[in-house]
């Protein structure tokens, strides 16, 4: 079984963030790995930890995890972090012409990668916690005419009948669903606890191979990808305006009433 | 005349509230035109009565079967059909999915989690916790917005649109996936997070005692949200969690109970309308945001408020 991951090195969200022409000043702030692809990895490392003879992922285990993740140079210390969880290897695809690619370029190059691999499954977070689209994966899907299992909180790969099994998981409840191979999953947060990488396997993370791409070697052409094929455009990004001050006092015996009436004032009770 | 489709949310033979919200945005653009994608499309179209539609089209078929994939197939054909000005989609999880998807079809722009939209189809977002407003337009194709719930008071109007119905044939790769069962959510009496006009909200300072939280809630008619701490400590279901990771909200009134107030849980309500704190510590991050802010203890505050509300009901 071929696995691949797409993961995103994403702006810590714990920082402030700002705009810079139009875009997410992502420069000026901490990276770090976008901490919902952190269950598609584990996610990933357990099929393939079920599925092995050594019970472990790796060499011995006849089957593989490719990391896929686009992003600048930097990117690679989000993808060593993956890589020293238990991922055999990654393919970075960085090139200046992809700045300001918004979700339609980023799945376009991202299938155009994936296409090439002969992959099984191919894994997400649900969402980047910069961006927080969440469509990223459904359009993967869409671009590769695979079949798509997203929002997945258990996952069920039947490698003998090569099929996977999702419990979809959303506001309306929830669903099985079932495709064969190959399929696009992703996964949401309550579905595993990532394991921290172990002293061994930051150890092994170094000697593995990134191995870094260009634009034109996905085939995708410049001017499909980067801030200027961007299907939309952002006209004006403003500081939202301070609320105003609100009322603060400290309980006196009398707090929840003194809430009820704010709330009539408000015409809210 | 502009002319803007929207899809009509509906699970259990229920049109979602949000949909009369659709239909008003479209409706300030240009002719409303709903989309309804049901086995029984009636029983959802003579829910439409009270919507500001002027048409409405049918696609009958057992669209429960393959999920997003077959209805944004079957939204992309009626768009090559009927060549709209733009598409609106409520914002959930499977809403954006469907989204995206006809995005990739029909090769158009797409912009989510919009909170207004306007006779130029340019959109408002807030994005970063609420700390910046943007607009942007979409410059490629047939404009595809999801718009969050509670962005506008629906505007109820009584009408007869009249129907069409669409005929689908659904592409191979729509039927790759099969939903083979599916569990509704079980619902309490309580309204849906994202679409409640109230939400109250309880934290780590609730130490795992949601009854003030929920009382309150009841009292004021409204939805129970949850802290991540207080989802991870397992004290409240993940699919209550407000914030970063999990739902975001904006009511007409958000409580926040015994939470702090981090940037992740702020991202997720930031843009409520109005918010009132209730904290122990004087030097929490909530209390500089809320328009309503009571240092002490909740377990003294929250009974204290849902008594007052339930003797003012009389």
């Amino acid at each position: 079984m071929k696995i691949a991951i797409c993961i995103k090195q994403v702006p810590d969200s714990w920082a402030e963030k700002k705009m810079a022409a139009g875009v997410l000043d992502r420069a000026n702030v901490d990276a770090v790995l976008n901490d919902l692809d952190e269950y598609a990895v584990e996610e990933g490392l357990r099929i393939v930890e079920a599925n092995s003879p050594t019970k472990e992922a790796g060499e011995g285990s006849g089957h593989s995890i490719t990391l896929i993740s686009m992003g600048p140079e930097r990117a690679t210390e989000a993808i060593r972090k993956a890589l020293s969880m238990g991922a055999d290897d990654a393919i970075l695809i960085s090139d200046m012409a992809l700045a300001g690619s918004d979700a339609l370029a980023t799945s376009l190059v991202l299938a155009e990668v994936i296409k090439k691999g002969n992959y099984d499954l191919v894994l997400c977070g649900t969402e980047s916690t910069d961006a927080r689209m969440s469509v990223v994966p459904a359009m993967i899907a869409q671009r590769l005419a695979w079949a798509q299992l997203t929002f997945a909180g258990k996952v069920k790969v039947d490698l003998a009948a090569s099929s996977v099994e999702i419990e979809r998981v959303t506001e309306f409840g929830n669903q099985v669903m079932s495709a064969k191979f190959p399929a696009v999953l992703s996964v949401i947060e309550k579905i595993n606890e990532p394991r921290y990488p172990s002293f061994k396997g930051i150890m092994a993370a170094k000697k593995k191979t990134i191995t870094t791409i260009s634009l034109a070697d996905t085939g995708v052409a410049a001017s499909s990808v980067g801030s200027s094929a961007a299907w939309s455009a952002v006209k004006d990004a403003l500081p939202r305006p301070a609320r105003g001050a609100g009322v603060k006092f400290t309980d006196d015996g009398h707090g929840g009433e003194k809430l009820v009436e704010f709330l009539v004032e408000k015409r809210l009770a | 005349m502009s002319t803007v489709i929207f899809l009509v949310d509906h699970a259990g033979g229920k049109v979602a509230k949000a949909t009369g919200e659709l239909a008003t945005f479209a409706k300030t653009i240009g002719e409303s035109v709903a989309i309804v994608f049901a086995a029984n499309p009636a029983e959802i179209v003579s829910q439409l009565n009270t919507f500001s539609v002027d048409k409405v089209i049918t696609a009958t078929g057992d669209w429960d079967k393959n999920g997003a994939a077959a209805i944004a197939d079957g939204l992309s054909q009626i768009i090559a059909a009927k060549k709209p000005n733009a598409l609106l989609i409520t914002s959930s999880a499977n809403g954006k999915e469907i989204a995206g998807r006809v995005a990739v079809i029909t090769n158009s722009g797409i912009i989510t989690d919009a909170i207004g939209v306007d006779k130029e189809l340019i959109t408002t977002q807030s994005v970063f916790g609420g700390s910046t407003t943007v607009h942007s337009v979409v410059t490629t194709g047939t404009p595809i917005i999801t718009l969050r719930a509670n962005s506008i008071e629906p505007v109820a109007t009584t009408s007869t649109p009249p129907v069409e119905e669409f005929a689908v044939t659904l592409s191979e790769a729509a039927k790759l996936a099969t939903i083979t069962s599916a569990t509704p959510v079980v619902k309490g009496g309580r309204p849906d997070l994202t679409e409640a006009a109230i939400v109250v909200s309880g934290g780590r300072g609730t130490n795992g005692d949601f009854k003030p939280v929920e009382e309150l809630a009841d009292a004021l008619g409204a939805a129970v949200g949850a802290s991540r701490a207080a989802t991870d400590a397992g004290w409240y279901p993940h699919s209550h969690q407000v914030g970063q990771t999990g739902k975001t909200v904006s009511p007409q009134l958000y409580v926040a109970a015994g939470i702090s107030g981090a940037i992740q849980h702020r991202a997720g309500m930031q843009t409520s309308k109005m918010i009132v704190a209730i904290n122990k510590d004087p030097e929490a991050p909530i209390l500089e945001l809320a328009d309503f802010a009571v240092v002490g203890d909740l377990f003294n505050v929250l009974p204290q408020a849902t008594a007052q509300i339930i003797a003012r009901k009389g």
